[in-house]
């Protein structure tokens, strides 16, 4: 069911599009050799190029050229092989040069998709208008000084990939499902580190709302958004704002408008009237980009496995189902760990276990996937342990939360308290016996028909024999001696 | 024969054989500098203790037989180019207190070749004038008189302090900068040669810069030779440049004997403007005949699209040059005027910083390129700029060089063309083209008109062909002998 909102005067669709501003990874700036690394002392990282000396000229950096390449392909994008940069000119005190270097008329990706998967397990293609590479500018900061501003141009020049989604997102949801995809995609190819709470990637949110089958109606921008979760709010907060405006006989006014999470409203910020008229014409400091389709391929035949394709093979390989893969490839290292693991095991079995007791056990510890709560080796060991069965799973969870604690191997464990799984038929035929005499009135009441106390005999066996009984091979014994 | 009449290669040679030291020769210049700058104005910043410094080094170099050149040699270097250490104003107010904490490529390249640097010479504020009356230090004064008048003529612009400090002996050779006519013109002003390389051969690194995609550096000098001395330091490949060209360097001065013989000398048809002065026209036919007499083959070209090339040029460069001077905002370096916020601030440093020449330039630049213009102006530009370029693609196709004047007129008097801008903007009609279509092209001093001024002529080559525009060039020279020199000058 498609996502709507209901108006005074029926159901509003709302359409959404992304603008994401992703930093892009590298050593240095996209146009200089100052040092592009997040943090630093104010303006320690400034080349006189980042900071507009006269006569300084910009020079660009191949490697900001290949992320963006990467970045492309991962977004199953056009990549072209002639793009430009232009001037977007303004004013601005942490804008050096009065002007920022962007690509405004032949960007260096193209038209591409991303699939995004809803809640509900439905899956829909986002359209990926472009992406081009613009330099970043500086920081001002008002609040260090009484009258002054200050300035930091640490950022100024650092490489942006800004990333345009078509108009295809209809909800909230899909609004965030598209930003984590994006998030993990560039995390995947290592172009991004896609964090938002230290701003290197934001977004730009375009929003309107139409009737079900009308044109696009006007739309309003909201700036800098820097969460999933406030990409969202903003969606709904504006949506609702346009509605009430277009319900009230009014008319929605393109602008520029700011969310503001504490109140989870969005504000007006410039209106068209106001807006910039940035002057764009093409950098005469640069020659176009041209790209050979040789350092293309090179860059495509070198490109991680990405996410989409993980996944399907994980569930074909591995024999898991869809949903459950989804979880395992949410980030690359997950993915690593868990192929480490299941490598010539139960698929299947090392899944549900990781999903399972091994998250529980990462998120209780504050522990990560890069620094895990048990090591890879350990975790197969143990999953190990359970296939050849010398414990059973019931054994197997205290084995793990031991490991948790000690960090010692399972089968160490196992030896130590003596946890070996019991097969032995005639020690489990004792036991048996000894649990349906000391319940005469519960067999008397099993056969005359309470089926359900089977379980309760079960238990009562593998508690007798301290859980390490072997489940099938009791569940077999109790059933013949109960005749 | 006094020290003053030796050229940069016979200075040279006597450095080398140590007939003259190089504090010798730098003393005489600042000395030079020192009496007749304060009439002339042709710097903006003198520094003579650190020419005697690189004097010294020079010496120290000569004697150690690894001198060059230029060792030793003293140049005016147009305060366009930024000197480590030494202020670089542009000729704007906005950078009075500017020292920039690096060295252009070119002065770089000049100063490891061992020339020793005079002065930052003036010129029209950030390069954007043909008459040197727009520098915020004050106007320049042409070395040369009319016959029998001592009024002050301009020497040109945008590089007329260089051609002034050449002209006058106050250096022996300078740096220009050409952006349409910004070397060319005063060097036909003043009686010197004066080449704007192809764009690409020298590195714009460093040169503060005024319209990126025209902006060119190149030598002034007085004559031929001493320009291709200049231009091979100057020139080559900058990987801090990302429009300088990845080609190897010729020694320029071995062009300078080959001769014309044989060469097919183009003649545009479109360059007979109506009203030129009869005089230049004049000029320009001799200039055919010296060339044909020596062997050159004249060939009538047609290069259609040049009529529009003043109209170009005056949408492109101030486009461009309304970008780049957009970071002479008060906050990082130079002036600044406080204000009661950033805006204020903004309109208050660069209504102080600019003068009304660049004002007019910015305006006009940021009109060209505003929403709903953009395309009947700058666009439009580009696409007249490309057929420019054709023409000039297609001439070169039948010739090997073009012959043209190099400026409608001799220099002309300070204060006259002054009421409105479009007539000084037509200094530029010959000179434009060439820098359009990205061509090298040379100035040499093929006369003196009947006030007894220089005149010059123009040899535009192809791409990169800078040495058939030398040899063409040194071909004229030799027929014309012009030996005249300035009313003014150190003797």
């Amino acid at each position: 069911m498609s996502y709507m909102l209901e108006g005074r005067t029926g159901a509003w669709e709302v359409v959404v599009g992304l603008e994401i501003h992703a930093q892009v990874i590298s050593q240095s700036k996209l146009f200089s050799g100052a040092s592009a690394t997040y943090g630093g002392a104010p303006n320690a990282h400034v080349s006189f190029v980042d900071a507009g000396f006269p006569g300084m000229l910009p020079v660009i950096n191949q490697e900001c050229v290949a992320q963006a390449v990467r970045t492309g392909l991962g977004l199953k994008a056009e990549i072209n092989l002639f793009s430009r940069f232009d001037r977007k000119n303004y004013f601005y005190a942490d804008l050096p040069n009065g002007y920022q270097i962007s690509q405004f008329a032949h960007p260096i990706v193209g038209t591409g998709v991303v699939e995004i998967e809803l809640q509900d397990g439905t899956l829909k293609n986002i359209g990926i208008t472009r992406l081009h590479l613009e330099q970043d500018a500086g920081k001002s900061m008002h609040d260090q000084h009484a009258s002054k501003s200050v300035i930091d141009l640490n950022r100024a020049g650092v490489a942006l990939m800004e990333i345009v989604s078509e108009p295809d997102i209809r909800s909230p949801e899909e609004a965030g499902a598209y930003l984590r995809k994006i998030r993990q995609i560039v995390r995947y190819l290592g172009t991004c580190d896609g964090n938002m709470e230290e701003g290197s990637m934001r977004a730009d949110v375009n929003v309107s709302v139409r009737k079900p089958g009308e044109e696009f109606r006007t739309r309003c921008e909201i700036k800098n958004v820097n969460s999933v979760r406030f990409v969202m709010h903003a969606v709904e907060a504006e949506a609702l704002r346009q509605i009430e405006v277009w319900e009230s006989g009014g008319e929605v006014v393109q602008e520029t408008r700011l969310y503001d999470p504490s109140k989870g409203e969005t504000r007006s910020m410039r209106s068209k009237e106001d807006a910039h008229d940035y002057r764009y014409f093409p950098e005469p400091d640069l020659l176009p980009l041209i790209l050979e389709q040789e350092f293309v391929n090179a860059l495509a035949a070198k490109l991680p496995e990405l996410p989409d394709e993980k996944r399907r093979r994980f569930c074909e390989e591995y024999g898991i189902p869809f949903y459950d893969a989804g979880v395992l490839v949410a980030d690359q290292a997950t993915a690593d760990f868990y192929e480490t693991v299941a490598k010539g095991r139960d698929g299947k079995l090392t899944s549900n276990w990781m999903s399972g007791d091994f998250f529980a056990a990462m998120n209780r510890s504050g522990k990560s996937i890069e620094n895990p709560p048990v090591s890879a080796a350990d975790f197969g060991a143990l999953l190990d342990l359970i296939s050849d069965k010398t414990i059973n799973g019931r054994i197997a969870k205290d084995v793990f939360e031991e490991m948790v604690e000690t960090g010692k191997a399972p089968a160490a464990i196992v030896e130590e308290k003596g946890l070996r799984q019991v097969t032995d038929t005639g020690a489990i035929d004792d036991a048996v016996t000894k649990v349906l005499e000391a319940n005469q009135d519960k067999v008397a009441e099993y056969k005359s028909g309470k089926d359900k106390l089977f379980g309760f005999f079960v238990g009562q066996v593998m508690k007798a024999m301290a859980g390490k009984g072997n489940p099938a091979l009791v569940n077999e014994a109790v059933k013949k001696q109960l005749g | 024969m006094s020290i003053f009449d030796l050229t940069i290669a016979e200075a040279g040679k006597k450095l080398a054989a140590k007939e003259i030291s190089a504090v010798e020769l730098t003393t005489a210049y600042n000395d030079a500098v020192a009496a007749l700058n304060p009439r002339l104005n042709a710097y903006i910043t003198v520094t003579p203790e650190l020419a005697l410094t690189q004097a010294k080094a020079a010496d120290a170099r000569i004697a150690a037989g690894q001198a060059g050149p230029l060792t030793g040699i003293p140049l005016a270097m147009k305060d366009l180019f930024c000197t480590e250490g030494v202020r670089t104003t542009a000729a704007s107010k906005i950078l009075e207190p500017f020292i920039p904490p690096y060295e252009s490529t070119v002065s770089a390249q000049l100063l490891a070749a061992g020339a020793v640097i005079l002065g930052k010479a003036n010129l029209d504020e950030f390069a954007m004038g043909s008459s040197n009356i727009t520098s915020g230090y004050g106007p320049v004064e042409n070395p040369w008189k009319r016959n029998g008048s001592d009024a002050k003529l301009v020497p040109g612009g945008s590089s007329g302090g260089s051609a002034a400090a050449v002209s006058a002996r106050l250096a022996l050779g300078a740096t220009g900068t050409d952006t349409g006519g910004s070397i060319r013109q005063p060097a036909a002003f003043t009686g010197l040669a004066g080449i704007k390389p192809t764009y690409g051969r020298c590195s714009r690194y460093g040169i503060v810069a005024f319209a990126s995609s025209l902006d060119q550096a190149g030598p002034m000098a007085r004559n031929v030779e001493d320009c291709a001395i200049l231009l091979n330091a100057m020139a080559g490949f900058d990987a801090k440049d990302s429009t300088s060209a990845e080609r190897a360097v010729p020694d320029f001065t071995k062009a300078l004997t080959k001769g014309v013989k044989g060469l097919r000398i183009g003649i545009p048809a479109e360059y007979r403007l109506e009203g030129t002065n009869p005089e230049i026209l004049a000029l320009w036919d001799k200039g055919i005949e010296w060339l044909q007499a020596q062997g050159a083959e004249i060939v009538e070209i047609s290069l259609p699209h040049t009529k529009y090339g003043l109209a170009v040029y005056y949408i492109v460069a101030p486009a461009e040059a309304s970008s780049n001077l957009a970071r002479y905002d008060g906050v990082r370096f130079g002036a600044r005027v406080d204000g009661v916020d950033l805006i204020d601030m903004y309109e208050r440093t660069r209504a102080a910083g600019f003068g009304p020449e660049v004002k007019r330039r910015i305006m006009i630049g940021t009109y060209v390129l505003s929403h709903g213009y953009y395309d009947a102006y700058y666009l439009k530009a580009q696409k007249v700029r490309n057929l420019i370029l054709r023409d000039f693609t297609n001439a070169f196709d039948k010739v090997d060089a073009i012959l043209t004047p190099t400026a409608p007129s001799a220099a002309f008097g300070l204060g006259e063309k002054m009421d409105d801008p479009v007539t000084m903007y037509l200094n530029d009609v010959f000179t434009v083209p060439a820098s359009l279509a990205g061509v090298p092209a040379m100035s040499v001093p093929a006369g003196l008109n009947a006030e007894g001024l220089p005149l010059g002529l123009q040899v535009i080559g192809k791409h990169f062909d800078e040495e058939t525009v030398f040899a063409v060039s040194a071909a004229i020279e030799r027929a014309a002998g012009f030996s005249a020199l300035p009313d003014v000058r150190a003797k």
